[in-house]
C-alpha cells in the first residue's frame, strides 16, 4: 500500500514553496521507485512551520517542517517515509505543544484532512451537526446555537442565535443566508484557511442556517484578495450539489425529505467597507458597496429587501460542531460572555504567526509572548493592534488583558475578528495613528460626512501635530474629531477609526512629540 | 494568468450574456438580474485587463440599469481598472502586519531600483505595480500576490528575483 505523504495546498504555505516541496517529493519518490500518495492537505495553522509536512505512520502521523525543496534529498536519505530522524523531524504531530495546547472545535478537521474529498470529510465527523439539524424542528435548532452563547466572530460579537430567531420570525416568501468572507482585517486569515483546508464545513453550517430560519438560498461573498479560497469554494459547492448535499433536497444523503438550499458564490472587488454587512449586501445586488442606514435590520430586510442572516465564515463554520455535540459541549469552553472558542490569528512581527484556535480567557501576554515567542526581530515588543486596523494599539502595560469581548472593551479596544498584530520598538505610532485615518478616507464608502471628512481632516491634523503647529489647539481638535467621528458615523469604520488613533494618542504620546519617522500608505 | 486579449465587443457580448443568465439560473426569471454586474466586470477585467468604457452601454442593457449605474460601480471598486494593465501585476501589501515587517522599506525598493510607483505600469507593459490591503497571509508578512500567486516572507533579493524573470520572460 502507498505511504500517504501530506503537504498543505493552502495558500499560505504555497506562498513559502509548498508546491516545489509536493513536486520534489514526487520526482525523489520516483527516481527511488517508492509507492507514495501526496495529499494537499489545509494548513494546521502553523505557519513558521510551513510548508509542513507530514507522513502517515503506523503509529499515527509525524511532522517535518519547514521544509525546503532542497531538504528532500536528505529527508529520503534519512527514511522519513518510516518517521526517520533528521534535523526538520518535529515528531508526531498530535503532539506538537502548539497545537496540543488549542482547542480545535471549528478547526478540527483544517490541515487534517483533503478539503475536497467527501469521503474524508463524512470520516472526520461531517454532517454529523446536520444528521442532527434534519431531526430537529427549527426552533430547536436556532435554541441550541443560542444556547451555546456563540456570537457574531465577525467582530460586532452579536449573538448568532438570536439573529437566526429574528429571521426564522420574520415573514416572507423568500428568505436568504449570506456568508459575510470578506476578510479585510489586516492579521486575519481564518476564513481565509478554513475556506481553503475545509469548505464543507462552510456549506454544512450554512446549509443549518437555511434549515433553522427557512432560507432555501445561500450567497458566499468571498473577497477578491483569496482567489483560492474562491477556486476552492466553487469546485466543493460544485461536489456538493453533485452529490446531492445542495439541491432540492439536502436531507436526501441522509434518508430525510427536508427542503431545498443552494449555494451561489461571489467574489468581491477590493473594498475593505463590503465587509460591513449592509455594504456587502449592496455589493450582492450589484450596487456600489455603500452602507444602509440601520434600521430595518437585515434579519428583517437584508438582500433584496428580504429577511436575510448574514453572518461571518467563523460562525456558520462553528454551526456543525455545536449541532453535533449539543450546545454544552461548546459553551463549556470560555468566560464570562464568552463562550466556546476563538481561532486567534497572530501575525505581524511575531516569531510563531499563525492561528490559533483557543477558549475565550488567554491573555494577550500568553499569546503573543508564550505561544508567538516575541518578535521576529528579536526586539522588544512595543505594540500590539488587535481587532485589525479598526482596533486598539495595545502597550505592554495593558497586555495582560484577557482576550474575550468584555475585557478587551473595559481596555478601551476589541477583539473584532481575532487578529492580533505585532510591532516592534522601531514602530512610529503617530505614522500608525495617521494611516488609520489615511486608511478610513481611502475605503470610506462617502456616504455620511464624519467618515469621509472626518477621517481627511484627522490626517492633516495628525500632521499639524508632529510638526509642532498649535500642537495643543490640535490634538484637542483630534480628540473631538474622534468623538463626532464615534458619535456621528454610520457604520463602523468612521466609527472606530478612532480606536486606533486615540489607543496611539493616549499609550504613546512620545511618538507624537516628533517628525513621522516612517510614512504608511494606505493604496 | 490566462493572456489578455485585445477589447473586443462580441466577445464582451457573450462574456455578459453568460453572467446574465447563470444569474438567472440561481435566482428564477424573476430575480434580481442586477446582482449579476460585479461577476461581469469581474469576467471583462479576466478577458481584457480592464473594463473598457465601451462595455457600459452594454452591460446597462443587459441588466436592464442605467450607465450611470454601472459606472458608479465600475469607480467605486478598488479592484476595477479602466485602462489596460501590464501583462502581469504584481501586488505588494501595505496593511499593518506587513507594516509592522517592512513592507515600506520594499515599497521604497521597487520605486528606486525598478522605477515603479503603486499604479504604475513599467515601459516595456511587463509589470504592473499596485499596493493592496491585506492578503490574508500574514502569518507569512511581510506579503504581496503575482497575478494570482501569495509570495510570503517577501524580501529585497526574492523581489528583484520575481521581477527580473518577470521582465525576461517578455522580451
Amino acid at each position: 500500500m502507498s505511504i500517504r505523504v501530506y503537504v498543505p495546498g493552502d495558500s499560505g504555505a504555497r506562498s513559502v514553496a509548498a508546491d516545489r516541496v509536493a513536486r520534489a517529493i514526487a520526482l525523489e519518490a520516483d527516481a527511488r521507485r517508492l509507492d507514495i500518495q501526496i495529499i494537499r492537505n489545509g494548513s494546521r495553522g502553523l505557519y513558521w512551520l510551513e510548508p509542513l509536512v507530514e507522513i502517515e505512520t503506523p503509529s499515527g502521523r509525524v511532522a517535518y517542517g519547514p521544509v525546503r525543496a532542497g531538504d528532500v534529498e536528505s529527508l529520503f536519505a534519512a527514511d522519513f517515509l518510516r518517521g526517520g530522524a533528521h534535523a526538520l523531524l518535529l515528531g508526531p504531530t498530535e503532539s506538537l505543544p502548539l497545537l496540543m495546547r488549542q482547542s480545535r472545535l471549528t478547526f478540527a478537521r483544517v490541515g487534517v484532512t483533503d478539503p475536497l474529498s467527501l469521503d474524508d470529510y463524512r470520516a472526520h465527523g461531517g454532517f454529523a451537526g446536520l444528521l442532527r439539524a434534519l431531526h430537529l424542528t427549527a426552533p430547536e435548532i436556532i435554541e441550541e446555537i443560542v444556547a451555546s452563547g456563540l456570537r457574531g466572530r465577525g467582530g460586532a460579537g452579536f449573538p448568532t442565535g438570536v439573529k437566526w430567531r429574528t429571521v426564522a420570525g420574520a415573514q416572507a416568501q423568500q428568505k436568504y443566508i449570506v456568508c459575510n468572507a470578506d476578510e479585510g482585517d489586516s492579521g486575519t486569515f481564518a476564513d481565509r484557511m478554513l475556506m481553503e483546508g475545509d469548505p464543507y464545513c462552510l456549506i454544512e453550517g450554512m446549509t443549518i442556517a437555511g434549515l433553522a430560519v427557512g432560507a432555501t438560498r445561500g450567497f458566499i461573498y468571498i473577497r477578491s484578495e483569496y482567489p483560492q479560497a474562491a477556486s476552492t469554494m466553487r469546485e466543493a459547492i460544485r461536489r456538493a450539489r453533485e452529490a446531492g448535499h445542495l439541491g432540492v433536497n439536502v436531507g436526501q444523503n441522509f434518508g430525510q425529505l427536508s427542503g431545498a438550499f443552494d449555494i451561489e458564490l461571489r467574489v468581491g472587488a477590493g473594498a475593505y467597507i463590503c465587509g460591513e454587512e449592509t455594504s456587502l449586501l449592496e455589493s450582492l445586488e450589484g450596487k456600489r458597496g455603500q452602507v444602509r442606514a440601520k434600521p430595518p435590520l437585515p434579519a428583517i430586510s437584508g438582500l433584496f429587501g428580504k429577511p436575510t442572516v448574514i453572518n461571518n465564515v467563523l460562525s456558520l463554520a462553528a454551526a456543525p460542531f455545536i449541532l453535533a455535540r449539543g450546545h454544552k459541549a461548546y459553551a463549556d469552553f470560555g468566560m464570562g460572555r464568552s463562550r466556546g472558542t476563538m481561532p486567534l490569528q497572530l501575525a505581524g512581527n511575531v516569531k510563531r504567526g499563525g492561528l490559533y484556535e483557543i477558549a475565550f480567557g488567554i491573555t494577550l501576554r500568553e499569546l503573543v509572548m508564550e505561544i508567538g515567542g516575541g518578535t521576529a526581530s528579536g526586539r522588544p515588543v512595543r505594540a500590539v493592534q488587535v481587532g485589525g486596523p479598526l482596533g486598539a494599539y495595545f502597550p505592554d502595560a495593558l497586555l495582560d488583558t484577557p482576550l474575550d469581548y468584555e475585557a478587551m472593551a473595559a481596555a478601551g479596544g476589541m477583539l473584532g475578528h481575532g487578529g492580533v498584530v505585532v510591532f516592534d520598538d522601531s514602530v512610529d505610532l503617530a505614522a500608525q495613528a495617521r494611516f488609520a485615518f489615511e486608511f478610513c478616507a481611502q475605503e470610506s464608502c462617502g456616504k455620511c460626512t464624519p467618515c469621509r471628512i472626518g477621517s481627511r481632516r484627522g490626517v492633516e491634523t495628525i500632521d499639524k501635530i508632529v510638526r509642532h503647529e498649535n500642537r495643543a489647539a490640535n490634538l484637542a481638535l483630534v480628540e473631538d474629531l474622534c468623538v463626532t467621528m464615534q458619535d456621528g458615523s454610520l457604520c463602523a469604520l468612521g466609527g472606530l477609526t478612532p480606536m486606533p488613533v486615540l489607543s496611539a494618542l493616549k499609550h504613546f504620546p512620545e511618538d507624537f512629540q516628533r517628525p513621522l519617522t516612517q510614512m504608511a500608505s494606505a493604496r | 494568468m490566462d493572456s489578455l486579449s485585445r477589447w473586443d465587443e462580441e466577445s464582451a457580448r457573450t462574456i455578459i450574456a453568460t453572467a446574465r443568465a447563470q444569474a438567472v439560473d440561481f435566482l428564477g426569471p424573476d430575480g434580481e438580474i442586477a446582482t449579476a454586474l460585479l461577476p461581469i466586470l469581474h469576467e471583462l477585467q479576466k478577458r481584457f485587463g480592464y473594463v473598457d468604457r465601451a462595455a457600459l452601454p452594454l452591460i446597462a442593457d443587459t441588466l436592464n440599469i442605467s450607465k450611470a449605474e454601472v459606472h458608479g460601480a465600475l469607480s467605486f471598486y478598488h479592484d476595477f481598472r479602466q485602462t489596460p494593465t501590464g501583462a502581469h501585476v504584481l501586488r505588494l501589501c501595505g496593511a499593518e502586519s506587513c507594516q509592522a515587517t517592512g513592507s515600506g522599506r520594499l515599497a521604497d525598493h521597487v520605486h528606486h531600483r525598478h522605477g515603479l510607483l503603486p499604479g504604475q505600469t513599467s515601459p516595456d507593459g511587463a509589470i504592473t505595480f499596485e499596493t493592496v490591503y491585506c492578503l490574508g497571509n500574514c502569518a507569512l508578512s511581510p506579503a504581496a500576490m503575482l497575478d494570482d500567486e501569495v509570495i510570503g516572507r517577501l524580501d529585497e533579493a526574492a523581489l528583484d528575483t520575481l521581477v527580473e524573470t518577470i521582465r525576461r520572460h517578455r522580451t
